[in-house]
């Protein structure tokens, strides 16, 4: 019974098929229209294909040729060529074997009344039934915002946000020695003017940013040192936070010797920005955006004339932040 | 063949009638309606290589000793980040090719997007009723910057160590909330902790491009949903659309285009060399090198810290706003608020609240030009002095007075741009006019003697 019924069904919507394309639109009316061939023009996209293919093929041979000299550029060269030949054959086509006619047509309606009242009718007719539906209204925000707050909450573990007290750490305390970056201990009598010496904290971790110091030497008769700082630079030798206080990038450009006329006194510069430090005194800044000086670290030469820090830095070290002027380095 | 096709979609999707649509869409002909394109295309080719380099690069901080292909840097110590794309680019065959593709076409990505963009804002574009397409795409370019600031920081060369640092000493500088931001998201004090590397990670091969995927679909369908807009022409009106089907006429040229830009983008990485990072060394925090350069698309940020002078906005003990935030955060966001307020600022200026489908040529809207100008200028000027010191090297200027010509150039010149701009769109506005009128006359003339 059932499959008599099926083979009617089939048979009744075949017979509107065939009357549907019958009923199709007649075969002089394209919607394409029509455009003249251009058999040379397929021959030259046919070449421009089978060199794309070629150059495709070339990139697998020289990908497969072990220790071939250039072979970065040779793959780049081969590849970007077989695209670019598929591209011009694509070119052509769009130019010389496609009909590239512009066609007129209405943009579409620029507004829908009708529908839009529809919706705003939707949701008003829909709400019809409640009667408190200010109340209803502030307990799903309370839901939804209580919800959202609480699967924000994990995100507190990224980091210790609400504890800033790491900002003021540091690896230096007295008596701790400045090394180089092979653990050597410095020297007093090794530090030569005009030249600049990269030292960490003995033992501590050189990665932080507030390892890294910057050792120079200076004629004590040059120093211009605040008066608390008398004693901070034995000898001349002065150590400063390498990290600059602008945006923590190192400070490795010490400029020195000197153009007098521009130039009146060494500087220590830092590279990103150009925040520019007076070593002589106390790491003031004379260029650049930088807002605060640069950390000193008070040092002592002990008996073995080796470079010792006198305590921790004048100040806390890197960039900025609210509560950079609040707090001293621990 | 085609029909039994076309009939299984259509019978399971009932999909004819919109791909009959999608293909008949028209697109109005002119070249600089390409430019989206481009970005698109470049985008594409980014998702492609990327997926390749995901496949070799080890997002780990953890400690190694180099021991590798790469002479100069055997023994030392260095981040599996760092090893793993030293490796990626001498031991991985065609490794080199796809790392250079991948960055030369975030370079072009973000160039195709700001010149679209200009192309967008001086033709009036982004006017009722566009002005949701013209926002998605602002928020996919500033987008786009984090995601290629992200692509070269998680490499762990000395570069991207000093843009992370720069970075940092932004998000410090916010004002009240810095500190805490910062360190939620770099875990401790920076150089963070090293979980700070899978976030980066992530964020690069997954967050960032997904919502940057989303963001082109839906920018993609509120183009074709309010069709294209288009230039004055004979037949082009407000109401009527002038252009080339989708199917034949746009498909070859399209894929044409996207063809084009890769084989670009292909040979400028096998061919031309771009961030070669085993000559920066691996980053130590003590550790810097002179004439640091980011990517093109951070220039003006670079720049416009640089330009800032001197000072930490203080109260008392509290540092209310460190000095990195005014060119590392505060102007990027006036850049942004400016250029996403504009089409209703405009709105406001001129008191056009109509319907726009024919574009402006960048002479009918005086206005918007000039002033489009001068703001251009202003951002152009930030960007270069971001390179003031390899003016310095260049033409041995000094870079202390470079610096200072620069901040008056960057108070001055927008003005002035503006000014002439606005002057030449004028003029050339009035003579247009002479111009019809010459010839409305000249006709009548001829109708007289005739």
């Amino acid at each position: 019974m059932r499959r008599v019924r099926n083979w009617v069904i089939g048979l009744i919507v075949l017979v509107g098929t065939l009357g549907r394309r019958r009923r199709g639109r007649p075969k002089e009316e394209r919607m394409v229209p029509s455009g003249s061939a251009s058999p040379r023009s397929e021959v030259v996209v046919t070449l421009l294909l089978l060199a794309g293919a070629a150059c495709a093929i070339a990139f697998i041979v020289i990908y497969a040729i072990d220790g071939l000299a250039h072979q970065t550029q040779l793959l780049g060269l081969a590849i970007g060529l077989s695209l670019g030949f598929i591209a011009a054959a694509l070119i052509v086509t769009s130019r010389r074997l496609v009909v590239t006619e512009e066609i007129a047509e209405e943009y579409p309606e620029p507004e829908h009344p009708d529908e839009r009242d529809a919706i705003v009718e939707v949701v008003h007719e829909s709400g019809d039934r409640l009667t408190r539906k200010r109340l209803l209204g502030t307990a799903a925000g309370a839901a939804g915002g209580a919800l959202g707050l609480a699967l924000l909450a994990p995100a507190a573990s990224l980091g210790p946000a609400l504890e800033t007290s790491s900002l003021y750490r540091t690896p230096w305390l007295r008596g701790r020695r400045l090394v180089d970056d092979k653990g050597r201990p410095l020297r007093a009598d090794d530090i030569e003017a005009s030249n600049f010496y990269t030292a960490y904290p003995e033992g501590a971790d050189p990665g932080q940013m507030s390892a890294p110091v910057v050792v120079v030497r200076l004629a004590p008769a040059q120093l211009e040192l605040p008066p608390e700082r008398s004693g901070w630079a034995p000898e001349g030798l002065l150590a400063y936070s390498k990290v600059c206080t602008h945006a923590g990038c190192a400070i490795s450009l010490y400029r020195s010797p000197l153009f007098e006329p521009v130039q009146p006194g060494p500087a220590l510069v830092c590279p990103c920005h150009y925040s520019t430090f007076n070593p002589a005194s106390g790491g003031a800044v004379v260029f650049g955006p930088a807002g605060r000086p640069l950390p000193q670290l008070p040092l002592a030469i002990d008996g073995r004339r080796e470079l010792r820090a006198a305590g921790n830095f004048s100040g806390p070290v890197g960039p900025s932040w609210w509560g950079v002027r609040k707090g001293r380095p621990t | 063949m085609l029909r039994r096709t076309v009939r299984f979609l259509d019978e399971r999707s009932g999909s004819a009638p919109l791909l009959l649509k999608v293909l008949r869409y028209l697109f109005p002909d002119h070249w600089s309606f390409l430019l989206g394109e481009v970005a698109l295309y470049a985008f594409i080719v980014l998702v492609g290589t990327g997926v390749y380099l995901t496949l070799f690069f080890e997002p780990s901080l953890a400690k190694t000793v180099y021991q590798g292909t790469y002479a100069p840097l055997r023994g030392v110590q260095m981040s599996d980040a760092y090893k793993s794309t030293l490796d990626l680019s001498f031991d991985v065959k065609a490794g080199l090719l796809l790392r250079q593709t991948h960055h030369w076409a975030a370079d072009v990505f973000v160039v195709a997007i700001v010149v679209h963009l200009m192309r967008i804002f001086f033709t009036g574009a982004f006017r009722r009723p566009r002005e949701l397409t013209y926002l998605i795409g602002l928020l996919m370019l500033f987008t786009t910057l984090l995601e290629g600031y992200l692509g070269y920081s998680m490499v762990d060369d000395l570069l991207s160590g000093m843009g992370l640092a720069i970075g940092y000493s932004v998000a410090m500088a916010i004002p009240v909330v810095g500190a805490n931001l910062a360190l939620l998201i770099w875990g401790a004090p920076y150089p963070g902790d090293p979980a700070f590397e899978s976030r980066m990670y992530v964020a690069h091969v997954f967050i960032l491009p997904i919502l940057i995927g989303v963001l082109i679909t839906l920018h993609l369908a509120l183009v074709m949903l309010r069709h294209h807009t288009q230039f004055r022409g004979e037949r082009q009106s407000e109401r009527v659309i002038v252009g080339v089907p989708t199917f034949p006429g746009q498909t070859p040229r399209s894929l044409g285009l996207m063809l084009s830009v890769a084989s670009v983008l292909f040979l400028l990485g096998g061919l031309v060399q771009i961030n070669p990072i085993w000559l920066w060394g691996p980053y130590e925090v003590g550790q810097s090198t002179n004439g640091a350069q980011p990517d093109w698309y951070l220039g003006w940020l670079i720049g416009g810290m640089r330009l800032v002078p001197s000072f930490d906005l203080t109260i008392g003990d509290y540092t209310i706003v460190p000095n990195p935030f005014w060119g590392g955060a505060l102007f990027p966001l006036v850049v942004l608020v400016v250029l996403a307020a504009w089409p209703w600022a405009e709105r406001r200026l001129t008191g056009d609240r109509r319907l726009h489908n024919l574009l402006d040529r960048p002479r009918d809207a005086p206005l918007r030009t000039g002033l489009g100008a001068g703001f251009l200028a202003w951002v152009f000027l930030v960007f270069i002095s971001g390179s003031a010191d390899r003016m310095t090297v260049l033409f041995g200027l000094p870079y202390e007075q470079l610096l200072k010509a620069f901040t008056v150039a960057v108070l001055v010149v927008p003005f002035v741009v503006f000014l002439l701009v606005w002057r030449a769109c004028v003029e050339l506005g009035g003579a247009e006019e002479v111009e019809h009128e010459r010839e409305a006359a000249e006709a009548e003339a001829r109708a007289a003697r005739a």
